[in-house]
């Protein structure tokens, strides 16, 4: 069976591969269809939804279309999971790689250094970070990858302990190569599937990080987010319900279709493990 | 013996970490950008160049790095947290007056949490292949994917201003002078939103959790054992596969400690509950930096004292780590 045959025999998965599609439509086409700043004000404020032809989710506090900001926070949103579960994967792996392969002492050390990142409250860390760096892209992913990286390590580390001492590595070490290239040659991409697997829910889980720092007043001030926008109406929600529900609801698709296509994934590329658990 | 032993293995590296994270503290109050003096102040722009260099020789910033560190450390093993310069009280104070909240609301999600997770969960192992488990495991996914605040900002639309069911703001109705039972119910009343909205998310986690540690149990010897015996089904989920899989979840139960002060600062921001995750937010707003260091030194002990009390449970759970055999 193929790949993709066998992603989309998990219904669930094709399911939020087609949400997930349409989200990245969404975010490519905001500037086409707003393309005006989402921070402009273009109506009168508090306009509830398919009131005014145009504005089919109202407007917010400020007469800010909530449609546009929905499009254009899309964006933001993908962009910040993708890039920081990507700073997360070039900590993460490299260390969980060393520890895992080397063993002893450094495999010690390198595993209380990430047992230490693990007890702190993640959010509480994330907060702290933002807020001490001041609100901007940069600080926010740099936050969130700090927060999410051991689970990597820990599980790339517990790959290469299992495939350190593997036949093809033993052949490799006796032809001569370097430690480095056998951690990058030979056994990194024996490891490529978990790590996509579990990338594709990291994802997921620094979008709702994303989220919820902005919903704190911790976003980035130049970029609309989804948020952004419910923390900005959480004051006025006995007024304006749907200022907060339909970013609420777009967090909770994306979020819900990245963890659908990860599960896929799983099932794909562990295609053993996908037919003893069904 | 070798119990105690663990236990005060725990404590040491308890300390070890709570000194990392005062370093940690320490190191960040240097990056940020700015006079440090400034940021203890809370106040990141320009201030009255006199009190700027009070605050310096107070806090010893004309001292060379090595000597601040030394006064950071040791003042905090001394539990002096420094000062709040906006609300002008210590931070201790602050701290310690917000923290029952916090534990109570923590403490009953948890409790929530864990019992309806390992319910749901176990139903779902054992109706593994039915519709209903199914449903369940849909339900915990949706559950796993909403943003937490906003499902708490929802039910407030739901239940306080639709329904008018439930108090949406506060711990207590103000100058209700409610005492006793009174105090206890009306306490209780404002305690269900928040605590269910939090516990929510985690539901969700201990439901796939409880799951799939129930599948991977029940595919061991004894479980084909007790079939053979001819033991009823409800009594092998029951009594020989939701044993044996409970371990798994404790120990994960405990990991997810921080994830719960975490959400904590979530929930209590958006239904004004008076812990310390709302003291958080205020001290963003607010820009109160000593603050918001103390309280994230806060949370990240309690997480700690909260996996120490994880331990402490396994080791009952499970006689073999207590004899250590």
């Amino acid at each position: 069976m193929s790949f993709f045959a066998r992603f989309a025999q998990n219904r669930g998965a094709l399911f939020g591969l087609i949400i997930l599609l349409g989200i990245i439509v969404m975010a490519i086409l905001a500037p086409l269809v707003f393309p005006e700043s989402p921070w402009r004000m273009v109506q009168r404020p508090f306009l509830p939804p398919m009131e005014v032809d145009g504005f089919l989710l109202g407007t917010d506090t400020m007469g800010r279309n909530v449609a546009a900001g929905l499009m254009h926070g899309a964006w933001v949103s993908l962009m910040i999971g993708l890039v920081s579960t990507l700073v997360a994967l070039m900590i993460g792996v490299p260390l969980g790689a060393v520890a895992g392969y080397y063993g002893g002492l450094i495999d010690d050390g390198l595993m209380r250094f990430t047992e230490f990142f693990q007890t702190i409250p993640n959010f509480a860390l994330a907060i702290v970070l933002v807020a001490i760096m001041q609100p901007s892209i940069t600080s926010i992913v740099l936050a969130i990858a700090i927060v999410s990286w051991p689970p990597v390590a820990r599980l790339v580390r517990a790959e290469f302990m299992s495939l350190r001492n593997r036949e093809y590595v033993e052949a490799a070490r006796l032809v001569g190569q370097s430690n480095a290239t056998i951690i990058v040659r030979q056994i990194l991409p024996n490891t490529l599937s978990p790590i996509i697997v579990l990338a594709s829910l990291m994802v997921a889980t620094a979008i709702l990080l994303e989220s919820a720092l902005s919903f704190v007043g911790l976003g980035d001030p130049n970029v609309m987010s989804w948020g952004y926008m419910i923390g900005a109406a959480r004051t006025v929600i006995r007024q304006a319900w749907w200022l907060s529900f339909f970013p609420g609801v777009a967090i909770l698709l994306t979020v819900l279709a990245l963890n659908l296509v990860g599960e896929g994934l799983d099932d794909a590329l562990n295609p053993k493990l996908a037919r003893e658990r069904s | 013996m070798l119990y105690l032993r663990l236990i005060t293995m725990r404590l040491l590296k308890a300390v070890v970490v709570l000194f990392m994270i005062i370093i940690f503290n320490f190191v960040l109050i240097q990056l940020a950008p700015g006079d440090p003096a400034a940021i203890l102040a809370g106040e990141a722009g320009a201030t009255d160049e006199e009190f700027l260099r009070q605050l310096r020789e107070r806090f010893g910033l004309d001292q060379p790095m090595y000597v601040q560190l030394w006064r950071y450390v040791s003042g905090i093993a001394m539990l002096d947290f420094g000062f709040s310069y906006r609300q002008g009280v210590p931070v201790l104070d602050l701290i310690l007056a917000r923290l029952p909240a916090t534990l109570l609301l923590t403490g009953t999600a948890f409790v929530l949490s864990l019992a309806l997770g390992i319910v749901a969960g176990s139903l779902a192992a054992a109706r593994v292949k039915k519709p209903s488990g199914s449903i369940i495991m849909t339900l915990a996914l949706l559950f796993y994917a909403t943003p937490l605040f906003w499902v708490a900002l929802m039910s407030v639309v739901l239940f306080s201003v639709y329904l008018d069911l439930l108090p949406a703001y506060g711990m207590y109705t103000v100058g209700a002078g409610h005492t006793g039972l009174a105090l206890v119910l009306d306490v209780g009343k404002h305690l269900i939103l928040p605590a269910t909205t939090l516990a929510l998310f985690f539901m969700a986690i201990y439901t796939r959790m409880t799951r799939a540690s129930m599948l991977e149990a029940s595919q061991q010897d004894f479980v084909k054992t007790a079939r053979a015996k001819g033991l009823k089904n409800s009594v092998i989920q029951r009594r020989h596969i939701l044993r044996n899989a409970l371990l798994p979840i404790i120990t994960l139960a405990g990991l997810q400690a921080g994830q719960m002060v975490g959400g904590a600062i979530l929930t209590e921001t958006v239904f004004a509950w008076p812990g310390i995750g709302r003291l958080m937010f205020e001290a963003l707003q607010q820009r109160d930096y000593n603050l918001l260091l103390g309280i994230f030194f806060f949370s990240a002990a309690l997480v700690i004292v909260f996996n120490i009390i994880t331990d402490l449970v396994y080791g009952l759970a499970d006689p073999r780590i207590k004899e250590g055999s």
